[in-house]
Formats: structure tokens, sequence, C-alpha cells
């Protein structure tokens, strides 16, 4: 199989000057009285694969959802301190939070697809974005089918409901659908947990294809998968940024006893 | 409780048979030596059948590592203590092997040879049991600063090693019908020095796993 594993940041790639997608500074959030993340400062850079990792209850998942404010989407919560979308902040009233959910997309820990077929789950967000136009929409069917390595698979059954297809596509079908409103950020919660190892290597190689184009942040239990796909890893315990380094150096000499105890799993 | 304590037990079951090793290649230099200086050429025939089971031991520590490397997927402290058993059972086994031919070399002068063995090649063995002892220690104790001891012992084998060679030089230049066995001696401080040499290439390993950094102490 052609499976690149990529193990981090090598030099040459150190000495490009990153830009950065998203900034936070002493971000907080509260679920009522629960203090879920605590000053967090957690730059994502641009075209790489930012893994966090953590024990349950971590906290990794809220701030997952709170770059894309579907956080807010929960009874009770609130924050403070402040996240910056390329230079934006994220909640300021002039910013549209259909918009930051247009540039950030989101891929779920169970594949979502709509009950609908294979063409329109892909159809559906440009359809909303008021693309009507048979022939454009065609192309970025395919044009998202092929991004999602998913295309010849189903390229002779686009008629057919999604719900035909295996888990694994299913969920590459999902990473199709955010890729069709051409985000520029790509958020995974655990994407591949309720996959097979197979599937489970093909999601991670598309991973490793997307990055080319597209900012992801993924979080991920499997930290074999976060050393595999990821150039950065960030670890989270208890709601605070424990460690945030190369994925080389938090996987083979960690700064921090916690996380050496996390990752060789003394604990979690 | 560590949850992984079976994990752990195979670890230290490594690291036992491991510092095993090291007090074998330990004896085997003893033994040689002795068997260089009396003449012993049966002890030196032990000797080389005792290397075979050393060799042994360091395959099978090569394949408990590697196979832990597949079952647990370690990584950080656990990868590099892996790593580092599969590099010091090497560095082992080339020891025992330096003792080995200190006990080829016993054999190859025979019992009735008229030389007189340079009496500072024990002095060289003094260094390095001390080194073999010390390592095992800084190993067991995971006491990088300890490692960085050997290094020192070791310049001071190597400088032992000067003085026996230039010796040996000026011996074979009066007694040019003993060069062939001269030689031998010659080569026996050789091997010690070598035996020396690993001892260092093990503070290494100990200094990469207890600090993760790799570094040349035998410069």
């Amino acid at each position: 199989m052609d499976f690149k594993i990529l193990t981090g940041l090598d030099k040459e790639k150190e000495a490009i000057d990153r830009q950065l997608v998203f900034t936070t500074q002493d971000l907080n959030l509260w679920y009522g009285e629960t203090h879920a993340l605590k000053n967090i400062n957690l730059p994502i850079y641009e075209r790489e694969v930012t893994a966090i990792i953590g024990p349950s209850g971590c906290g990794k998942s809220t701030f997952l959802k709170t770059l894309n404010r579907m956080v807010e989407l929960v009874q009770g919560v609130h924050t403070s301190g402040r996240i910056e979308y390329r230079n934006r902040n994220i909640f300021d009233k002039n910013f549209r939070v259909e918009e930051l959910r247009t540039k950030v997309g989101m891929v779920f820990q169970k594949p979502n697809p709509f009950p609908k077929s294979i063409y329109d789950n892909i159809a559906y967000g440009p359809r909303i974005h008021g693309i009507k136009n048979k022939e454009i929409l065609d192309q970025i069917v395919e044009k998202s089918l092929r991004g999602a390595a998913i295309w010849d698979e189903v390229k002779d059954r686009l008629k057919e409901s999604a719900y035909g297809l295996s888990g694994g596509q299913q969920q590459r079908l999902c990473i199709a659908r955010a890729l069709a409103i051409e985000p520029d950020v790509i958020l995974m919660d655990e994407p591949t947990s309720a996959l097979d190892p197979k599937s489970t290597l093909k999601v991670e190689q598309l991973i490793q294809e997307l990055k080319a184009d597209y900012s992801i942040v993924i979080v991920t239990h499997n930290m074999q998968q976060a050393a595999r796909i990821s150039d950065r890893t960030a670890f989270m315990l208890n709601g605070e940024l424990i460690e945030y380094s190369d994925t080389d150096s938090l996987f083979s000499t960690p700064a921090d006893q916690r996380t050496e105890d996390y990752i060789t799993g003394r604990f979690g | 409780m560590s949850i992984r304590k079976q994990f752990d037990l195979e670890l230290q079951a490594l690291k036992n048979e491991l510092v095993k090793m090291a007090e074998s290649s330990r004896s085997q230099l003893e033994h040689a030596v002795k068997s260089l200086y009396e003449r012993d050429v049966e002890l030196a025939e032990q000797v080389m059948k005792e290397d075979e089971k050393i060799d042994e031991l360091d395959l099978a520590i090569n394949e408990a590592a590697i196979l832990l490397i597949a079952k647990q997927q370690p990584v950080a402290t656990d990868l590099r203590k892996l790593i580092v058993a599969i590099r010091i059972s090497t560095d082992i086994e080339r020891m025992a092997d330096n003792a080995k031919n200190i006990a080829r070399s016993t054999i190859h002068l025979g019992e009735d040879h008229q030389l007189e063995i340079d009496s500072s090649l024990k002095d060289m063995c003094d260094v390095a049991y001390e080194m073999v002892d010390l390592a095992i220690k800084s190993y067991r104790d995971e006491d990088y600063k300890l490692a960085k001891k050997l290094s020192e012992l070791d310049d001071s084998i190597d400088r032992i090693f000067g003085q026996v060679l230039a010796r040996q030089l000026t011996m074979s230049a009066t007694n040019p019908q003993k060069i062939q066995l001269i030689m031998q001696v010659a080569y026996v401080a050789r091997y010690i020095e070598r035996f020396g040499d690993h001892l260092t290439n093990i503070a290494e390993s100990i200094l990469y796993l207890v600090k993760g950094e790799n570094r040349d102490l035998n410069e």
C-alpha cells in the first residue's frame, strides 16, 4: 500500500515562515460552572496537520468546536479571551458565523451523510450558497470527490443513496462534502474512530494529501495516528494546554512529564 | 499501579538480561587475560566456547526488543529504552568478541613460548573492569553523570595502550626473532582498547536514554 509516513516538520519546512490561520489568546470556556478550557494559547499554522491529543474530558473537542463557534450551540456556554481567524476576531459582531463556518469546515467522529444521493450530499452546500448551474455543480461534485479520494469508487453510482456506502467511504464522502464549499481549514473530530484499520489508513493518507491545500486540525484518541500524520501536536489535560510542539519532538522527547506519562500510556 | 504493568515488567526483564550479559563479558575478559598470562590454552578454549552463549543472548535480546516495539508501539522514553537495549547489546557482544580474540591469541602463542608479557595489559584490564561496573550501575540507575565518567576512564586505557604499543615496538626491534609473538601482545592491547571503546559507546547510549541526545563521547 502506498502509504506515506510523514513524521513531522523537516528542516526545509521549518525554514518557511508559515502563516497562522488561527491564534488563540488566553481562551477560557465554561459550560455553566465547569471551567472546560483554561487560558489556551494555541496557534494553528497554515497547510499543516495539527493534532490535539489528551484523555477524555480534557477539552480537546471543546477547543476544536470553539474554532468554528460550533460550541455555542451548547446551552450555558460562555467564553473569554480571543480567537483570531486570519487576523479577524471570530467573536466580532461583524464576522457572521455562517461565513466562519464556510471557511472552517468540520468532519465528525461518526460519518453523517445526509439521507440523500451521493451527488446531492456534495451539491448540498454549494446549492445553499446559491449555485444552481448544473454544469458547475457537476464540476464541484467531481472535484470534491476526487479531492477526498473517493471518486473512482462512486463515480458510477452518484445517484444512489449515500447510506449504501461503507463506513470508510461515508467518512470520505463527508470530507468531500466539507471540501465542496472550498474551506480554508478543516476541523476533524476523531474522524477515524468509527472506522476499520484499512479505512483509517485511507483517511489518514487523504489527510496527508489534503494538507497541500488546506489547514487541518484533528482531535484524535489514537496517539499513533497523531504521530503518523501530524506536523504539530498539542497535549491537553484538564482543560489546560500542557505542551505544544512539533510532533517529532513531542513523541520522542516530550518536555513535560505529564506528556511523557500520557503518551507512554502511564495514565489516561 | 501503572496500567502498562506487563510492558514495564518486560522492559525490566530485558534490562536484567543486558546486565547479565555485561557481567559475562567482564568475566570473559578476565578469563581471557588470565589464560594469556598463565599460558592456559584450555581456559582460552573455554572462553571461545562461552562466547557463543553471549552471541545467542545478543540475538535473543534483539528479538525481544523488536517484538516489544512491534507489539507495544512505544514512544518517548519507552522507545529509547528499547533502542538503547539493542544498541548496548551489540556493544556488549563486541566486547565479548574482543575477549574471544584475546583467548585466540593465547592459543596462538601456545603453552611453551618464552615471551614475557607486558604487565600493563593487566592495568588496562583493571580500568576496563571498573568501566564495566560503572556502566552497569549507570545503566541500572539511568545515571548519565556516571556515564560521562566512562569516557574519562577510556582515556586512561588509551594512554596505557599507547605505552604498551611503544614498548612492543622497541622489543620487536631488539628481538626480531620474536616478532610474531610480540605482535600478539600488541594485538591483545588493541583488543582491550577496543573493549573500552565499546563501553564508551554504552555511555553514549545511556546519555541518549536519559537525555534523548546523541553525542559522541569517543572523541
